[in-house]
């Protein structure tokens, strides 16, 4: 579902079958990438272009795609790799998985444009788990692209060559960390990499690798097409484009809708049918599981972008809206975060590996009555000594959830562990 | 170079050194526990975050490196804090079992908790439980639950053994370290983990519960096993050593150990040790004072001597006795007049004698007159001395290394390392061997040959450098800058080893390079300098065998496992009439000995070791010996003063050292290169290609890394390691199918009079026309010859 302008990456959600060649064709697919190959467009201003319309890493972590890509060793020898990804496992996202269902030759074509410009030849798909039938799409469409000659050798009649490997993932959150990725798709247990070096220099099997998320490379084509200038006005400056929210929880029509950057919350919430029927707004957690959480009347003042959610006190993140009401206990929804990320830790630094289980067994007692005042003390110092000291962002994405319920619903935790049971 | 500051300290270091590697430099401790200066960085338990001047949170010292004008904090409130923070995660689950653990008092994490832990606990929930782990004989993993997963040892494994036996399993709060599928650890370097363990997870298996660190003292020691010389701390408590640890030397063993070197004291605590002198009376032993045995010996010598001639004398010595012990030998012998004295017992090609280039008048023998036959230059044909070639760690800066018959891993298995992480750094590695054993590195090419097909293959490689052939070995020695040619134990046992190593002579100086021995003991060198040879006069190990003595003198040695024939050389010692067998322990000699002399293992005693690269290292006794054993080198003493022998006034080891050393230019005999190419030895000597009779191959024998030696033999828990194994014979499976036998089924196993009957393995590596039967082993010592020619039936 889109708004205003029409949307950039689920464009063909109208037709029966969306995710065919032929209806991405009848959208303007591959004409981008046509155009590059067709007109030797130099891959700075494909660069160029990429920085103009302000698109930033929709994994999460915000990072300029343009100035990522410029990253890349223009003149390096040897292999070259870009990855894909797809192993979206922030609990509360579900739009790159509808990228492959829907529309996958928007992340084809994107790929295949971030390959010309970065000079790869070989690119790789890393797909979360728990989604097989999307993978089998992407397979699918893999190979009615190779048989159109989109990917492959001599793509459309010119001398680039790039193929495409989808690789399934095993359902690792961590895998989503990108060098965690890398080290999975090179067989090795997933775990994040120290960085520096950096994947451009070091990445896939020790070489200059690019790696951006589903969405990122699926707006590729749109601001190739329609100019870099375009797809920033979409959006707001320093947030450019369109951006997949996927709202859960409880709304009435859930989902992932394609809006403007800088759509308001309140707009966001209208589309997804507003909160379910006769109850009210309680909590937002605005970008996926790891972000802090944000009161609902905070959240009704705030507009959907970078610089907005932040200034509110969370972050965008995936763009994953959990909306929650106010029969929400925040404690039981804490420990269910907790658990989580306890789980998920890869076991790697120290401060991720103990203290994910020890934040998770405390939120888990007061939950049950066995709280104990001092406990809210010590699960803050623990996610100070949690975050910020770990290899990758795992540890931190433990301590926010934390730090942002007791920020907002500390009363909530004192009353379980004064009366040992909810006050909701 | 970059000028940083640390904690106010300026320091100048080289642009890419870690901030951890600078702090060491400048004298700041920063805590640790994954870091380990031999390894990679993982940088995982963060217990060496530091504040760098504007970064906005704690850096981990290991990771970053340092950068013009850095400013570090390693104990700022920020960097404290995160210290005090990390170890607080690592003690939640630890089992704090400190009171019982063996890594008591000498446990990283338990001195840092003194320093940035807690005196008690906030963390009251239930701890988390690893279960135990059997991962083999030597090392412990029965309390997986102190694991503080820092990876070293999974890293060791990796980087430095070569191969990962151990990794981390599981993820989060439920990692585990451990082996692939109930899989043990079969490294021959894997003690090192203990070592490296910064806790009490992973510990010594033959040590647990025995001392605490505290109790014990450290003596200084040289690893009597392989040719390295590996430094070693032997930690003794009431006069019995306890255990042995790595003494760090950055030029021989480095921070490491052998699992050899390290589990072998068991052997010095064995109950086989000979603690009094023995007679055999009328068919029986009686343990009998020192001086009974002594002058039964020389009274026996004297009348061997009188009646027989000299000659009839010969002595037998291991390359494990030290540098004291093979002077007096020699010395008593020349003194009673035999030069029949040898070290050299599994070598069966001793063609190369005397043709070392150039000759010099040897100092330790006689003085003309006394029968010395003199070459015509006034000097005695020069012994040339096989070493390295090289120093040890000139061998790791190799960039080309081709390796003859060497069976690398567990012959050498530290060089073997120091291999390995020159062919990580780029280095290309070539063999020619009879086997094709896994070196857990690269090897650029290889050619697996017969034992009789290996002068050929190797000639080929001489031809093909000459000729500048740029393909397979050739090529690669070609295209180094620093060629190193090896020749391994497999190549000087060799029935034509001084033309493997006339060969190998000539391919060193065709590329410019280095040509060496993997010294095959840790005296190996040091009996050459010690002159425990028969020189012109003699006679040499195989001959004093091939034509029996009537007496002999056994220094360590145990003929049946030491001896390249053993059958023969139990023929000849059963047909003696006088078997004087100096050792520590009571072994197979009490079947055909007359008289057994209890010496002093290294730990008993002091003495001194020359290793392959030619280093001398003196030690001093880290115990007083056992019951009545003696050092060696004073019961050889005690023999020349009854057999009236000028020169055995020495009062301490010391001295025997001095007198031995005395006019020996060490740097001028370190001498490998043969003065004339020696010609081809008969193809009879190394087995017929191709078996004209039935069931008739060629036998590849090693010497099992935990048979070479008497000390290791008698190791318990080395002995029941996989490597340890009763040997089994190896053959391709074309040939098993030839011979209708099924892997695993047993053969009968023939040479000369005797068989054995082993269990049968297939290897497809191995060269056709050739069966692996290890020697050094109970099971094969009633075999024959290590090289030649073996019948294989269906048992």
């Amino acid at each position: 579902m889109s708004l205003g302008s029409g949307p950039v990456i689920y464009t063909t959600l109208d037709f029966d079958q969306p995710w065919t060649l032929e209806n991405y064709l009848k959208v303007g697919g591959y004409q981008a990438l046509r155009m590059v190959l067709t007109e030797k467009i130099p891959p700075e201003h494909i660069i160029a272009e990429v920085k103009t319309s302000a698109l930033r890493g929709r994994g999460g972590a915000g990072f300029p795609t343009g100035l990522k890509w410029s990253f890349m060793p223009r003149n390096y020898q040897g292999d070259k790799y870009i990855v894909c990804n797809t192993d979206e496992g922030e609990p509360g996202t579900c739009k790159d998985w509808d990228i492959l269902r829907y529309n996958p030759h928007a992340l084809i074509e994107g790929m295949a444009i971030a390959a010309y410009t970065m000079a790869v030849k070989t690119g790789y798909n890393y797909v979360h788990g728990e989604i097989f039938e999307a993978y089998e799409r992407m397979e699918a469409a893999c190979e009615e692209a190779r048989a159109a000659g989109y990917l492959g050798k001599d793509i459309l009649g010119t001398d680039f060559e790039f193929d495409l490997h989808n690789h399934l993932g095993y359902g690792a959150y961590v895998c989503g960390e990108e060098t965690a990725l890398l080290e999975s798709i090179e067989g090795k247990k997933g775990q994040p990499r120290y960085k520096p070096p950096f994947p451009a220099s070091f990445g896939l099997y020790g070489k200059p690798t690019t790696i951006n998320n589903t969405e990122t490379f699926s707006s590729i084509p749109y601001i190739i097409r329609e100019g870099g200038q375009k797809f920033l006005e979409l959006g707001r400056p320093n947030s450019g484009g369109t951006k997949l929210f996927s709202v859960s929880g409880h709304v009435n029509n859930p989902g992932n809708f394609e809006l403007p950057m800088g759509t308001p919350f309140r707009k966001l919430l209208e589309l997804a049918g507003g909160v379910r029927n006769g109850h009210k707004l309680k909590a937002v957690i605005p970008g996926g599981s790891s972000m802090p959480v944000l009161p609902g009347e905070i959240m009704m003042e705030v507009d959907m972008d970078y610089d907005s959610i932040q200034k509110a006190g969370s972050y965008l993140g995936s763009g994953a809206v959990i909306v929650m009401d106010e029969t929400v206990c925040m404690v039981r929804a804490l420990e269910r975060l907790s658990y989580f990320y306890y789980e998920e830790s890869c076991g790697q630094c120290t401060p991720c590996r103990e203290g994910t289980g020890w934040l998770y067994r405390i939120v888990h007692r007061i939950e049950h009555g066995n709280g104990k005042p001092e406990d809210l003390d010590l699960l803050l110092e623990l996610c100070d000594n949690i975050a910020g000291r770990t290899i990758c962002a795992l540890g931190d994405a433990a301590a926010w959830p934390v730090q942002g319920m007791l920020k907002h619903y500390r009363n909530e935790f004192e009353y379980h562990i004064e009366h040992k049971k909810c006050m909701v | 170079m970059a000028n940083i500051e640390i904690d106010g300290k300026q320091i100048e270091v080289e642009n890419g050194c870690t901030v951890i590697e600078a702090a060491r430099r400048a004298g700041v401790y920063i805590p640790h526990f994954c870091y380990h200066k031999k390894l990679s960085i993982a940088a995982n338990c963060r217990m060496c975050l530091v504040q760098i001047e504007k970064a906005p949170k704690p850096m981990p010292a290991c990771a970053t490196t340092v950068a013009e004008g850095m400013k570090v904090y390693t104990a700022s409130e920020m960097a404290v804090k995160a210290q005090k923070g990390v170890m607080e995660f690592l003690l939640i689950n630890h089992p704090l079992d400190c009171p019982i653990c063996d890594q008591g008092g000498e446990c990283e994490l338990q001195d840092q908790a003194v320093g940035y832990g807690s005196s008690a606990s906030r963390f009251h929930e239930e701890k988390r439980v690893v279960l135990h782990k059997d991962i083999g004989p030597l090392v412990s993993a029965e309390e997986m639950s102190r694991c503080i997963n820092c990876t070293r040892c999974v890293r060791f494994g990796q980087e430095i053994a070569g191969q990962m036996e151990l990794g981390q399993a599981f993820r989060g709060e439920h990692a585990e370290i451990m082996t692939f599928v109930n899989g043990s650890v079969n490294s021959e370097l894997s003690g090192n983990m203990i070592d490296i363990c910064p806790v009490g997870a992973l510990t010594s298996k033959p040590f647990r519960y025995t001392a605490r660190s505290w109790e014990l003292s450290r003596r200084r020691s040289v690893s009597p096993h392989d040719s390295l010389g590996s430094n070693l701390a032997v930690q003794v408590r009431n006069n019995r050593v306890m255990r042995v640890l790595p003494i760090e030397n950055e030029d021989i063993n480095e921070c490491w150990l052998s699992d050899k070197d390290r589990f072998s004291y068991e052997g010095l605590n064995s109950n086989e040790r000979l603690t009094r002198p023995m007679l055999k009376q009328d068919g029986k032993w009686q343990e009998v004072e020192w001086q009974t045995a002594l002058e039964f010996v020389a009274n026996g010598l004297r009348q061997i001597k009188d009646g027989a001639g000299a000659e009839q004398i010969g002595a037998l010595a291991t390359p494990h006795s030290t540098l004291e012990e093979l002077y007096l030998l020699q010395k008593l012998l020349r003194g009673i007049g035999s030069h029949n004295v040898d070290f050299r017992l599994r070598q069966s090609d001793f063609s190369a004698d005397g043709k070392q280039a150039g000759t010099h008048p040897h100092p330790n023998l006689p003085p003309e007159g006394e029968g010395a036959t003199v070459s015509s230059d006034g000097g005695e044909p020069r012994q040339f001395l096989p070493w390295l070639g090289m120093s040890v760690a000139d061998l790791g800066k190799a960039d080309r290394l081709l390796i003859i018959g060497s069976f690398l891993r567990k012959d050498h298995p530290l060089l073997a390392q120091r291999i390995r992480q020159a062919v990580k750094k780029g280095a290309q590695v070539s063999v020619i061997h009879s086997t094709d054993d896994d070196l857990l590195m690269n090897v650029a090419h290889k050619n697996i040959v017969a034992p009789n097909a290996m002068a050929d293959a190797l000639a080929q490689v001489a031809q093909d450098v000459a000729a500048k052939n740029n393909a397979g070995i050739s090529g690669s020695l070609l295209s180094g800058e620093r060629v190193v040619v090896l020749l391994g134990n497999f190549a000087q046992q060799h029935p034509q080893a001084a033309q493997l190593q006339s060969l190998a002579q000539q391919i060193a100086a065709a590329t410019n390079g280095k040509f060496g021995f993997l010294g095959e003991a840790a005296n190996s060198v040091g009996a050459y300098l010690a002159h425990a040879l028969p020189g012109t006069q003699g006679m040499n190990a195989a001959t004093m065998l091939s034509s029996p003595r009537k007496a002999y003198i056994l220094l360590n040695a145990e003929p049946e496992l030491d001896c390249a024939n053993p059958q023969q050389a139990m023929a000849a010692m059963q047909a003696a009439d006088l078997v004087v067998a100096i050792s520590a322990y009571k072994h197979h000699a009490v079947d055909y000995a007359d008289v057994l002399l209890p010496s002093a293992p290294f730990s008993e005693t002091s003495g001194t070791f020359v290793s392959t690269e030619g280093r001398v290292q003196s030690f001093k006794g880290a115990v007083k010996p056992q019951g009545e054993a003696r050092p060696a080198w004073k019961i050889l003493r005690v023999l020349g003063n009854l057999l009236n022998v000028s020169g055995f006034d020495q009062d301490n080891s010391e001295a025997v050292r001095d007198a031995a050393l005395a006019s020996v230019n060490i740097v001028e005999k370190l001498n490998n290169i043969l003065n004339e190419n020696v010609g081809r030895a008969m193809p009879d000597a190394v087995g017929e290609a191709h078996p004209t009779k039935t069931g008739g191959f060629q036998r590849i024998a090693e010497v099992p890394i935990y048979s070479a030696d008497a000390v290791v033999r008698r190791a318990a828990a080395l002995q029941k390691t996989r490597d340890a194994a009763v040997p089994r014979a190896a053959m391709h499976s074309a040939e098993l199918e030839k011979l209708g036998v099924q892997p695993g089924a047993q053969v009968k196993l023939s040479q000369g009079q005797c068989c054995v009957y082993l269990y049968a393995d297939a290897d497809d590596r191995l060269p056709k026309g050739a069966v692996r039967v290890a020697a050094g082993h109970a099971a094969t010592a009633d075999l024959g010859a290590m090289f030649g020619t073996i019948t294989v039936e269906r048992a």
